[in-house]
């Protein structure tokens, strides 16, 4: 009989490098206690990440984990859900990981819609090169690389995400733990990709984007009357009104189907447990082809 | 009777030009000819010369031929373009249509006028000018009509047989106007007869897919591109069937740390590129190095740099192959000469990948990718599926809880054990920052040193079975030959008539490029008057490595030609000859 797992199951013996009040650390224990009310063994789950502070979250985790290059956790993540489809596959990294050098991988891992968790950690700012600008910047935000400002554009995330026919869009904030493991445990739960935001503040190199401004700031989906997460044009319009500010999960369809389940031929059982040279006759029969 | 003919057939790229020459290819590889084939072609959907030539023979053919028998011309551009090449009494077959001539200076030459569409139109359709083309060529080989009935049916079949009856007639029709105009039949256009023996007629790209399944790879991610693009689509067709896929990804880098992914989970998995794909893909390659994961990767070489050349033929990518992402990682690079050795090529890859955890580089080039030729039954029994310290499926011994598997264990050979994620014991940490036994990172100096030489233990002494192809009868030739990939059946063709001016030629083929294989190589370099290194780029990459690994700066030659183009024999003969009469061997 199975005995109870619980979020201890998850924890490590590596303390985290990053910084004392770092917005990571709720990430990680958010992760590690969805995984625990999921009901998950450690084995059966695989932490994806990029490179930056959040991308050695994937160390300090008990699970499988795999600490890849910058901006290709996506690709990693859906190469190994293709591999084992019954694997619980979690990418991790933060905005210049996600939005920056691996942006690409990021919206067509959106439109692909594989059963995998993305979660990224949005500080607003590069932290392990030690403070330059980000994608999520604001506009005449100084940092090392942009000392008169910011001159470009923010992205924004959820539209996008929306945008590239996301299923299951979402964000979290560092200082509502809670909210955080639940969005994460309904991510998980969801037949698809669950494309998760999260505000994980940088204490050493953001003194703008700190807990307090974005205390100040976050509207819970909760806390807007009649909100239905099943519609994409309220999630737009809502988006836009709060300047991406809204928490919790701001769309999910509830039709979706997973990208393993559309592909034409493609067996339950996990592709790492089937047989690999083919049969004969099966062999004979493709050469044929050939005559 | 003659034992081969050089035929070519050329028009506007987007007209069709293929049909006809793969349909009267396969009939002839059917009848027991032998085939080889090179498509010239340009980077365009519509417009532009195009030309498919095809070298047709009684015995084995792997290299096109210097000159040409038969032209067949939809347009006067392929006349002008291509008719230098046609030998003394050569004949072009052109559409009556737009009245085509003989360029200026091309004399010896005959030139056919065939109402190709006048004939096509009273069939029904002026499409089927192809099929009166196909026609004219079996009426001047004086071939008969009914092997092309099985083709014409499988390729028409689908549409009725009232459509399949329409082109066999404009075969019937095109022969029969040749015929006409001939008078009798030209015993230097007369095949002599084949075995009849049924061979496989492939191109390389397709015994590298096939290969690849066989050797049970069963996910592929990959980014369209000439001239890989035929393996992915290859396997999009049949891979369902075995429960696998492809998936198209936004860019080579997706596609290759996929496969990457894919392999840390236990699957065989590969992508396959051209030279930009393949430079996009250096950063992930050192990733599979760092975390010692398997991956395939199929370079079909093409003109660079930059977008280069992109439908012609080049080995510019050897050193890039060998030496590109930064850092210092054990990779193999294998250079397969034929088709079949693309085949069994890729089965080995998969292997190696797997047992010495490591990415593996399959090189060949366009000609090899593209060229379809015939080729020898493939082995099923050859295939052995070898996957050395895998531990997927088996159970693994409890540990405790946070006594992490040792997935970087420091062992004598340097390849430590490899559990798949999902197993119970075997959780364990992988990363590209320099990492401990349990793949946590860890910048010791001391670790740093003892992984870092765990790493390039594993193929110190690495040595595949067969590392070269050789064909050497002469114990102290004049010269050796050394070639890689296509250049093989070139190679060997120009030896045959060198060894009829008395030269004594010996010849390899470099197929393990990586780590080089010195100690093979060796003794045929020492045993030769003089070596003669054949490749084409322009910078003599392969005569370098040689020169690296080998010695024997003094007497190392290059043959080189980077024009797009694949070698001649003649100018292998012609270049050769020259570099032995400086040295007084001839």
């Amino acid at each position: 009989m199975d005995v109870k797992v619980s979020f201890k199951d998850f924890r490590n013996d590596v303390p985290p490098n990053w910084c004392p009040g770092c917005g990571d650390f709720a990430v990680l224990a958010a992760m590690q206690r969805a995984f625990a009310n999921l009901g998950l063994r450690p084995e059966q789950v695989a932490v994806v990440s990029g490179i930056g502070c959040s991308g050695r979250i994937s160390g300090y985790i008990h699970t499988y984990g795999f600490h890849g290059t910058h901006g290709r956790a996506l690709a990693l993540a859906q190469g190994l859900k293709i591999a084992n489809r019954d694997l619980v596959v979690v990418a991790a990294g933060g905005d210049g990981d996600g939005y920056a050098i691996g942006l690409n991988h990021t919206i067509h891992a959106i439109r692909r819609n594989m059963d995998i968790t993305y979660l990224v950690m949005d500080n607003q700012i590069y932290g392990l090169t030690k403070g330059q600008t980000s994608p999520r910047s604001a506009m005449g935000f100084q940092t090392k690389s942009t000392p008169k400002g910011s001159i470009e554009a923010p992205l924004s995330p959820l539209m996008m995400a929306l945008a590239a026919g996301g299923t299951f869009v979402a964000q979290g904030f560092s200082s509502d733990v809670n909210q955080l493991v639940s969005i994460i445990e309904a991510g998980i739960k969801h037949r698809g990709f669950a494309f998760i935001n999260v505000f994980s503040p940088c204490v050493t190199f953001n003194k703008v984007n700190t807990y307090d401004w974005f205390r100040e700031r976050v509207v819970p989906v909760e806390t807007i009357e009649g909100y239905d997460p099943h519609d994409r044009k309220l999630a737009m319009q809502k988006l836009m009104e709060t300047d991406g500010m809204l928490t919790g999960i701001i769309y999910q369809d509830p039709d979706s189907v997973a990208y393993e389940d559309r592909i034409p031929g493609f067996r339950k059982e996990p592709l790492v447990r089937q047989p690999l040279k083919p049969s004969r006759e099966d062999f004979e029969a493709l050469v044929a082809e050939f005559v | 009777m003659v034992d081969q003919l050089s035929w070519k057939v050329g028009g506007q790229q987007g007209e069709g030009i293929e049909k006809p020459g793969d349909l009267f290819a396969t009939a002839l590889n059917r009848l027991g000819y032998y085939l080889y084939g090179y498509r010239h072609f340009s980077s365009r959907i519509k417009g532009g010369h195009t030309n498919n030539k095809i070298r047709v023979s009684t015995r084995p053919v792997r290299a096109l031929s210097d000159d040409l028998d038969i032209l067949v011309a939809f347009d006067q551009e392929t006349i002008d373009l291509n008719a230098k090449e046609l030998r003394k009494g050569g004949v072009i077959l052109a559409d009556a249509r737009w009245n085509p001539r003989l360029p200026d200076g091309i004399e010896n030459v005959r030139l056919i006028a065939v109402p190709f569409t006048a004939i096509a139109q009273e069939i029904g359709s002026a499409l089927m000018k192809n099929m009166v083309a196909v026609g004219a060529t079996v009426g001047l080989m004086d071939l008969p009509v009914e092997p092309f009935q099985e083709v014409v049916t499988e390729l028409w079949g689908r549409k009725g047989t009232a459509v399949v009856e329409k082109n066999m007639q404009a075969i019937a029709r095109g022969a029969e106007f040749v015929r006409q105009e001939l008078g009798g039949p030209l015993e230097e256009f007369k095949l002599a007869p084949a075995d009849g023996k049924k061979r496989l007629f492939m191109i390389g790209n397709e015994a590298i897919a096939l290969g690849a399944l066989t050797a049970g790879a069963r996910f592929m991610a990959a980014y369209p591109i000439t001239p890989a693009s035929e393996i992915m689509e290859y396997l999009i067709k049949v891979l369902p069937k075995f429960g696998g896929t492809v998936i198209q990804t936004e860019d080579e880098i997706a596609a290759v740390t996929m496969a990457i992914g894919a392999n840390y989970g236990g699957v065989r998995a590969f992508t396959a590129s051209a030279g930009p794909g393949i430079s996009l893909m250096t950063e992930a390659i050192g990733l599979a190095g760092m975390t010692e994961t398997p991956v395939v990767i199929v370079d079909t070489q093409r003109g660079g740099p930059s977008t280069g050349l992109p439908t012609k033929q080049e080995h510019s990518d050897l050193n890039a192959a060998i030496y590109s992402t930064h850092g210092e990682i054990p990779k193999i690079v294998l250079a397969p000469s034929t088709v079949e050795e693309c085949f069994y090529d890729m089965v080995e890859a998969f292997n190696l990948a797997e047992e010495y955890q490591v990415p593996v580089i399959v090189l060949t080039d366009l000609a090899l990718a593209l060229g379809k030729q015939t080729v020898e039954p493939l082995d099923y029994d050859r295939v052995e599926i070898r996957r050395g310290k895998y531990l997927g499926d088996t159970e693994l011994p409890p540990r405790e809880r946070l006594d992490l598997f040792k997935r970087y264990e420091l062992t004598p050979d340097g390849i430590s054990p490899r559990p798949i994620p999902g197993q119970k014991y075997g959780i364990h940490h992988v990363t590209g920052v320099e990492h401990n036994e349990v793949g946590r990172p860890s910048e010791g100096a001391a670790n740093r040193k003892a992984q870092m030489d765990k790493r390039l233990r594993k193929l110190a002494h690495f040595r595949m079975k067969e590392p070269l192809r050789v064909y050497a009868p002469h114990a102290q030739p004049d010269v050796l030959f050394v070639g890689i990939n296509s250049t093989e059946g070139v190679i060997r063709e120009a030896i045959e008539r060198l060894e009829r001016e008395g030269v004594k030629a010996n010849h390899i083929q470099i197929r393990q490029l990586h780590p080089f294989p010195a100690d093979d190589v060796r003794p045929y370099v020492d045993a030769a008057e003089q070596v003669i290194v054949v490749e084409q780029n322009a910078t003599a990459q392969l005569a370098h490595l040689i020169r690296l690994h080998v010695g024997a700066r003094e007497k190392i030659h290059s043959i080189l030609k980077y024009d797009g183009n694949p070698f001649l024999p003649k100018e292998i003969t012609e270049q050769a000859k020259g570099l032995l009469k400086a040295k007084e061997l001839i």
